[in-house]
């Protein structure tokens, strides 16, 4: 290659200067370009280059501006300001001649003239209305050719404000004879959509007929119109699907004429536009997809080409084909596509096939799953590319278990990368990472993306940090561990760090650093005023390091150093600096003012001021969002709550504002006591945690604590002993994640194992229900090991009458799970035949695969037999209850775990079924169900038709609980495990998550508008929000109350005028109220709640109440 | 929407630029620089897309490009391009220039710059793709290079008699087999 390119280098001046020879002799007397071009190619240096355009510059300007230049000089002279243009030299006089060429020239002057233009111009550039009237002339010119460039020059840039004047003109070239006239006509009216959309709406009638022209060249280039238009808008273009489809269909079938192939495929710049067309309109719309499954099936068959662009067709019908609403027997054959793709040697297709992992990997783990060797081997790929792509996948899998082993990689490939643009993106991603499974790699982080990084990164990892987690334990072990590290980080090499970097070191030291016993402060001191002496320390970061010594300064030493820093920057450029010099020389000098812990922020020594100003009759003070309240609601209901609400509102907030006796009394002690409970600690840090759980003077927190820590409740289980606990936890960690070819080298076989551990469904922690949103949609993909518990339709023992799909299914799976060798997730329709029993389905598997024309309605009422089947299983006392639909939970070859709950009024009964689908009885089975946010009081029943801890063979054992809300959150999670055993065999565990939503721990609260109104004042976390109103005709306050009634079980206590009350209460008795009023066409929200966190939680269900109204 | 075409050599030297979004100049010039900066670091083997300028469009933009001998062909597209599509689009545009110079290289570029830009209109028309076709591609171009402005595509011969009436200074008669732009026939993938 390289030689090829120093062959060219070295010919081309010695060609051009040669002039001997009789064919260049006449290139350099009669081509000033070829001059030009020699001229530059002689040259050595870039300033060289410089001058000599200059000169050449200044000679074109002489000679455009001569009367005396012909047209045909003229254009000569273009096109060297154009290679001018071209090298980044501007040669804006010329701009005015370009345009007077393409006005007065003949065709061809004027077609130089045009592209001069267009190259030198832009939309906005003034002079660009002087074309306006060529273009206006030359639409209407009788000469094609003229036609074409005028169009040409305006779907490349027209002033917007111009469209208008030439609209009328492009919309009649769309009834042009000629197809190509038309065809640049559509596109220039693409252009003017693009650039001012509301100029062609009446002209959508017109899109549409350039749709239906007779030649497909215009029918194409009218595709980019209804991308566009379908992408934004994908609901008002329904009604063209068939259409499209059509289309698709015949240029598939090859009703094309030949010109259209390429490579003897059928237009395929069209079928990819078609393609991505038909994935937007079925997006989200099942009746829309089921119109194109036939015509994707076909295209996928179609393509089967070895060519390149049959590449590019495979690969948008895939991506199609996971956009829409899944048809199973497409997701297989796009999943297998996927597959070629990804195992290819071509490089290209290897990066497509990656792509598309990436894009179905949320959807469709297990996919990731089959190729884990081949994603190892892309990860040492020696193209970058890859390598990224291969990342961003991992980045999509990343579950609690396998985030150490990515972000190493992630890390890895950190290191050796040169590029800004993926530093940024990978430090992103990877800081994204740590915030969502934090740990300390976030070290690596800050060194090695540097100052590169966005600022929110360092400063929500701050905040994670002080706001901590669910125990303050570990809170305290990150916070110490972060000191820890960070001392030895600078008694290292601190001169290597990055600046953000320092400054988080220095937030942390100073924050947290007295956590550490055997840290004096005066060695932090010491170690932080290094960093001031460096040189490439910036004030920035100065004043950083300067604040944490500020929080540190306390001691002999530590003053003395203090006192040196002082001396050194008191006269600093910097008044920032400066400043906080002088506060730290202050505070370490007065030793009073500083154990008084910084500011007062109660503003307490106000106090005498503001009670003698109330006692000369001044207004209370009232917090702004408060005074807006009352300002808007002047004439609206006057409740009592609201004008004695401001002590509360003050409470309410975090900051420790208590020591004011002053206002307390003012406050006449309706919130006192609440508040005062929560800062008992006398904390003065920001932490929220502080109030939590306190909500009245009843002194509940005292009634709570006992119950929380019985909150481990297992089932009981006289067998269990440690030693097989033990055991079962080493089989379970054991668990390998089995590999597709043995031979494979064994670190990758380990790679593999911790990069996708947590996909499959034995991974150590089932994680069906974060890793898999959509489980609906993809249950065709669950292949279950259901081993001997498979059935078949066709063996005359399944009396157990479950319907037919669902056993081919099942079978199909099975076939799945034989070539795959992955134990993955078996989902209901596995739990569904649990009454049928065995089958040799085996050896019918093809037959019965083929035999099944439609698997999409498997998918369609899978659940209700299950339910029947299990639900019989019900505790009595529950039977009569509604219950939930039974969700399944986790299974594996002998157990599947299904769920549901029954709520009651004081407290939801969470029911979990455990089917034995082996052959042999389970013995000695544990359930334990745990959960941090969760209060599982009793286990009230387990019924099996055998003794406690076993399950017979094709059986059900139920566990029945009886849960409250310990803490809430949106979704209240419960995790459990199952450990049993099969007769002769080792102890095994399954384990599992079920998520509740809170919604399921709501009960509508009974109060008058009295009550609502004191227990208002004693709540102190509240928070507000506007909800979208549901505008109905007439009441559109009561129509969305009552909504939020029906589907949250709320109780409305009254509703006057344009506000409403509304009250609920968490099981067991944790009341939630919310005033609500109706305020410019939305509704404002304001919830209170003595527990934290309700309020917020409660208010993201109405949200989603409303939403799905 | 193909956001910009960008030819240059092994040197990064610009021998055609068309951006169909509007950048100031020094902006142009300094996305060339990226560009080939990029690009040029990139063996032959590896693949033909590249994400990560941040120059034009952030995220949304790929840069998908061809290397033949002595220049690279860079199409900066955004996310509603197919890839393999406009990889397949440069292969067309790189054969009609072939058809049009015959055995097109590097100097027919430099010096024809006008008329490989009327070829690229022909293909590309304001960022969107126009035709894909080489046979209509080459009698769009030849029809208007003929100064008698009819449609009906002339006959080669008289064509090429006009191509080389308009462009006397083509060094034909120089031995530039070298330089030839290898247009190989497409490798199947």
């Amino acid at each position: 290659m390289s030689d090829v390119v120093e062959k060219t280098l070295t010919a081309l001046p010695s060609l051009l200067s040669l002039d001997s020879q009789p064919g260049s002799a006449k290139l350099s007397s009669t081509s000033k370009l070829g001059n030009l071009i020699r001229g530059i190619t002689e040259l050595t240096s870039k300033h060289e280059e410089e001058k000599l355009i200059q000169r050449e510059l200044t000679s074109i300007k002489d000679q455009v501006s001569s009367p005396n230049t012909s047209m045909r000089q003229m254009k000569e002279l273009m096109v060297r300001a154009i290679y001018c243009e071209m090298l980044g030299y501007e040669a804006s006089f010329s701009y005015i001649h370009a345009i007077k060429l393409a006005q007065q020239g003949s065709v061809l002057d004027k077609r130089v003239g045009y592209l001069a233009v267009s190259l030198f111009l832009n939309e906005s550039h003034e002079l660009l209305l002087l074309l306006v009237n060529t273009v206006l002339k030359d639409l209407q010119s009788t000469n094609l050719i003229e036609v074409c460039m005028a169009l040409t020059v305006v779907s490349q840039m027209f002033p917007k404000d111009m469209i208008p004047a030439i609209l009328p003109l492009v919309e009649d070239k769309l009834n042009h004879p000629k197809e190509i006239i038309r065809r640049k006509a559509v596109l220039a009216l693409y252009k003017f959509y693009l650039i001012a959309p509301n100029q062609v709406q009446h002209i959508h009638n017109k899109f549409r007929k350039a749709l239906c022209d007779k030649d497909p060249g215009v029918m194409t280039a009218s595709l980019h119109i209804y991308l566009q238009l379908i992408k934004e808008n994908s609901e008002g273009y329904k009604d063209l699907t068939a259409s499209f489809v059509t289309i698709l269909k015949q240029v598939v079938g090859g009703k094309l004429p030949m010109d259209f192939n390429y490579h003897s495929v059928p237009a395929p710049w069209l079928q990819i536009q078609l393609l991505r067309i038909l994935s937007l309109l079925g997006k989200n719309d099942q009746s829309t997809s089921e119109i194109m499954y036939e015509v994707l099936d076909e295209s996928l068959r179609r393509a089967e080409m070895n060519h390149n662009i049959t590449y590019a067709i495979l690969y948008e019908c895939v991506k199609c084909i996971y956009t829409i609403q899944p048809k199973s027997e497409l997701l297989e054959k796009a999943a297998k596509c996927i597959g070629n793709f990804v195992l290819s040697p071509k490089i290209n297709l290897k990066y497509l096939g990656l792509k598309a992992l990436t894009y179905v990997v949320q959807q469709d783990p297990k996919l990731a799953l089959q190729h884990q060797m081949t994603i190892i081997e892309c990860l040492d790929h020696p193209d970058l590319i890859i390598k990224r792509e291969t990342l961003e996948l991992l980045f999509r899998i990343t579950n609690g278990q396998n985030v150490t082993v990515i972000v190493e990689k992630m890390l890895d490939f950190l290191r050796i990368s040169k590029d800004d643009y993926t530093t940024i993106d990978l430090v992103g991603k990877v800081a994204e990472l740590a915030e969502k499974y934090p740990f300390e790699t976030m070290n690596t982080v800050f060194s090695l993306g540097g100052d590169m990084m966005q600022p929110d990164i360092p400063n929500s990892f701050l905040k994670l940090l002080s706001e901590g987690f669910d125990s303050d334990e570990e809170d305290r072990k990150l916070r110490l561990f972060a000191v820890d590290s960070y001392v030895s980080l600078l008694q290292s090499e601190p001169n290597k760090l990055p600046q953000r970097f320092l400054q988080v070191i220095s937030w942390v030291l100073g924050e947290y650093s007295h956590l550490s016993a055997e840290l004096e402060p005066a060695t932090v001191m010491t170690l932080l005023s290094k960093l001031l002496d460096l040189k490439h320390t910036s004030s920035e970061t100065k004043s950083w390091v300067l604040m944490a010594m500020t929080k540190l300064c306390e001691g002999g030493v530590a003053i003395s150093v203090a006192q040196d820093i002082y001396e050194t920057h008191s006269s600093s450029m910097d008044t920032v600096l400066r400043q906080r010099a002088q506060e730290l020389q202050h505070l370490s000098q007065d030793s009073e003012l500083y154990l008084m812990g910084g500011v007062d922020s109660s503003l307490s020594f106000l106090d005498g001021f503001v009670s003698e100003a109330l006692a000369a009759g001044a207004a209370p003070y009232k917090p702004p969002h408060q005074r807006q309240e009352e300002l808007a609601q002047a004439k609206a209901l006057s409740l009592e709550p609201y004008s004695l609400s401001l002590p509360i509102s003050m409470s309410s907030c975090s900051i420790a504002d208590r020591q004011s006796p002053t206002l307390m009394s003012m406050s006449s002690g309706l919130s006192g006591d609440s508040t005062d409970l929560s800062h008992k600690g006398g904390s003065t840090t920001l932490k929220l945690d502080g109030v939590k759980r306190v909500w009245g003077r009843e002194g509940y927190l005292a009634q709570r604590e006992p119950v929380e820590e019985t909150a481990q409740v297992e089932v009981p289980s006289p067998l269990r002993s440690p030693s097989q606990q033990a055991e079962a936890d080493s089989t379970q960690s054991q668990t390998p994640t089995p590999t597709v070819t043995p031979e494979l080298e064994q670190d990758k076989q380990q790679l593999a194992s911790s990069l996708f551990v947590g996909l499959g469904s034995q991974s150590s922690v089932c994680l069906m229900g974060k890793s898999d949103p959509t489980p609906q949609r993809f249950r065709r993909k669950a292949q279950g090991r259901a081993s001997s518990s498979g059935a078949s339709e066709k063996t005359p023992t399944s009396l157990g009458s479950t319907p037919s799909p669902v056993d081919n299914l099942l079978c199909n799976s099975l076939l799945d799970s034989n070539l795959v060798s992955e134990p993955t997730n078996q989902t209901p329709q596995a739990s569904q035949s649990l009454d049928t029993t065995n089958g040799n389905c085996h050896e019918e598997l093809t037959d019965v695969k083929e035999n099944n024309p439609s698997l999409i309605h498997n998918n369609e009422e899978p659940d209700k037999p299950k339910d029947l089947c299990l639900s019989s299983h019900l505790p009595t006392e529950l039977s009569g209850l509604s219950h939930s639909e039974i969700t399944p939970l986790c299974s594996n070859q002998s157990v599947n775990l299904s769920a549901c709950h029954v709520q009651k009024e004081d407290s939801l009964q969470l029911v979990i079924f455990i089917f034995n689908s082996s052959d042999s009885a389970l013995q000695q089975m544990q359930l334990q169900v745990d959960s941090g946010e969760l209060k599982v009081n009793y286990c009230l029943s387990l019924i099996t038709d055998s003794p406690v801890e076993e399950v017979r063979s094709h059986s059900v054992a139920v566990c029945h609980y009886s849960v409250t809300v310990k803490r809430p959150s949106v979704h209240v999670e419960v995790l459990g495990m199952l450990s049993y055993q099969l007769p002769g065999g080792t102890p095994q565990t399954i384990q599992f998550s079920h998520k509740l939503p809170l919604t399921t721990f709501i009960r509508p609260l009974t109060l008058s508008t009295e009550e609502y109104g004191s227990m208002w004042l004693a709540f102190s976390q509240d928070t507000k929000q506007n909800l979208t109103l549901i505008n109905d005709d007439q009441d559109p306050l009561t129509t969305t109350l009552n909504v939020l009634k029906k589907k949250l079980q709320l109780h409305v206590v009254e509703i006057i005028g344009v506000e409403g009350i509304v009250a609920c209460q968490l099981v067991q008795d944790q009341p939630c109220l919310m005033h609500c009023r109706v305020h410019a066409g939305t509704l404002a929200v304001w919830l209170r709640s003595p527990v934290p966190d309700l309020p917020d939680c409660l208010l993201y269900h109405c949200q989603r109440a409303l939403q799905e109204h | 929407m193909i956001k910009a075409i960008l030819i240059f050599n092994n040197h990064g030297k610009p021998r055609l630029i068309r951006f169909y979004q509007y950048f100031a100049e020094d902006m142009q010039q300094q996305i060339i620089r990226e560009t080939f900066h990029l690009v040029s670091k990139r063996d032959d083997n590896v693949c033909n897309f590249l994400e990560g300028g941040s120059l034009i469009g952030g995220s949304d933009y790929k840069l998908i490009y061809r290397h033949y001998a002595t220049l690279y062909f860079v199409f900066c597209v955004d996310s509603s391009e197919s890839e393999l599509g406009i990889l397949d689009l440069i292969q067309v545009f790189v054969e009609t220039l072939d058809k049009c110079f015959e055995n097109v290289c590097e100097l027919d570029l430099i010096f024809h710059m006008d008329k490989v830009h009327y070829i690229l209109q022909e293909v590309v028309m304001g960022g969107m793709v126009l035709e894909t076709n080489m046979n209509e591609i080459v009698a769009q171009v030849e029809n208007k290079i003929s100064p008698s402005g009819g449609l009906s595509a002339a006959p080669a011969r008289a064509v090429s008699a006009v191509k080389n009436m308009n462009l006397p200074e083509i060094p034909r008669n120089i031995n530039i087999g070298d330089i030839n732009i290898k247009v190989p026939s497409l490798s199947p993938f």
